[in-house]
């Protein structure tokens, strides 16, 4: 039978532990409004980017380039975007779980994998993978730097025809409830056809424009940038879904902690009132039997 | 008719860097510098490393940046710039810009053949053009925002 000290201790316990998962839930929401806010911003210039792209492509007959190159997916690169730490519920295990889905069906064909975020990383490491290159530790403040160092790693790769098609897994940012996680092809580049433009869009697609350098060539510098904002955006939204998900995680524990306390100290009193009660009985059978 | 200003509309990887209504624009574009008023015929380009200035409509203010590369749309009444990086004078750290040209200069010098000699020029140009923005216009009106 525990004494009212092991409830005590428990209750203590377990209300620090409380307190540090409370804690991790304002800093984790705190961080997701800046996590939410930079990949908001980053929203224009990828916008941008598309649609000038969309408008070369769609006047160029037969666009040519080692990026658009279609070979049957013998050996395929999957970019894996986990978090750097654990304490975000399934955030991490998700992903692992949709990467897995996706390499079973593949399992006969030459795959390999860069993993972004140390758990992934650690998790893919032990199941065998090996890595063309890694990055850990980069996810706590993204920037365009690292993005671009990954683009000009699976480009290469690409170009040099070491891999035959780029996928990319990662938890889209939808809402704080409800991750998405998707797996998008990055290489080749689909073709981009004109009805994908939106209607302001349709009147500048028949501009006429002039074109200070040969098309080809302005083609050459849009892709490898196409595929940079694609990464970032994927590493963005990934690091706001990352904040997300510790902040239902760590609310929840906290919410549990809180029920915890409350059933130990139920308990608690129940252990105390029986021992006063014990202590009355003896005192009145004491009284009563030397009267 | 011809409109009278231009949207001058700047974005780079990270956010949204500038939009503004402007009558003037002059940037570096990778052939040579593009001056553009409004009205411009539809015309797309690369862009280079350089200084990208443009005068304010009415009471809006004029500017001077430091672009490093990227793309540039102009349509008759819209300039959309696709910079890698563009920093106002203001912003440009000076001493980091000396640091990192004295860097470029020494690796061009050593002949290496082992080094990137493409990339040292580049970072090369980069410097010289902060440097160069940095100085000309650092205590000039600085632009409000």
């Amino acid at each position: 039978m525990p004494t009212l000290l092991d409830f005590r201790r428990r209750i203590r316990s377990v209300k620090n532990t409380q307190q540090i998962t409370r804690a991790m839930k304002f800093v984790a929401a705190a961080r997701l409004r800046r996590a939410q806010e930079a990949a908001l911003a980053a929203r224009p210039y990828a916008k941008e980017l598309a649609r000038v792209l969309r408008s070369i492509m769609s006047r160029i007959d037969q666009p040519e380039h080692p990026l658009l190159a279609h070979r049957p997916e013998e050996r395929i690169l999957v970019i894996v975007l986990t978090g750097e730490r654990g304490l975000a519920g399934a955030f991490n295990s998700n992903i692992l779980r949709k990467a897995n889905e996706f390499f079973r069906p593949n399992r006969g064909k030459k795959l390999s994998v860069i993993p972004v975020g140390k758990k992934g990383r650690d998790a893919l490491k032990k199941a065998g993978f090996r890595f063309p290159a890694e990055y850990v530790n980069v996810l706590a403040q993204v920037n365009f730097g690292t993005a671009r160092d990954i683009a000009s790693v699976v480009t290469d790769l690409y170009a040099k025809e070491e891999a035959d098609a780029v996928y990319i897994v990662f938890s889209e940012f939808k809402t704080v409830m409800t991750p998405n996680l998707v797996l998008e092809k990055l290489l080749p580049v689909e073709a981009m056809r004109a009805d994908e433009e939106s209607a302001s869009e349709k009147d500048s697609a028949q501009v006429d424009y002039i074109y200070e350098q040969p098309k080809e060539r302005l083609l050459d510098k849009l892709l490898p940038r196409y595929i940079e904002t694609q990464i970032l955006r994927a590493m963005l939204e990934s690091s706001a879904a990352e904040h997300a998900a510790r902040m239902t995680a760590m609310e929840s524990a906290t919410k549990n902690a809180g029920e915890v306390i409350e059933a130990l100290t139920l308990h608690m009193n129940k252990v105390r009132q029986a021992a006063i009660t014990k202590e009355i009985i003896e005192i009145v059978s004491g009284a009563s039997s030397t009267a | 008719m011809l409109p009278e200003s231009i949207e001058l509309i700047i974005v780079t990887p990270e956010r949204q860097f500038l939009r503004e209504s402007v009558v003037e624009v002059v940037m570096p574009g990778a052939e040579g510098e593009l001056g553009i008023l409004p009205g411009h015929a539809p015309l797309m380009t690369e862009l280079g490393i350089g200084e990208l200035a443009y005068r304010g409509a009415g009471a809006n203010p004029s500017g001077v940046l430091a672009i490093i590369q990227g793309f540039a749309e102009v349509l008759g009444d819209r300039v959309t710039v696709l910079a890698e990086t563009a920093e106002r004078a203001a912003e440009i750290d000076l001493a980091r810009a000396e640091a990192a040209k004295a860097r470029a200069e020494q690796r061009l010098a050593t002949g290496d053949p082992n080094i990137d000699w493409d990339r040292a020029f580049i970072a090369l140009q980069r410097a010289v053009i902060r440097i160069q923005v940095a100085r000309k216009y650092r205590g000039a009106p600085v632009e409000t925002r």
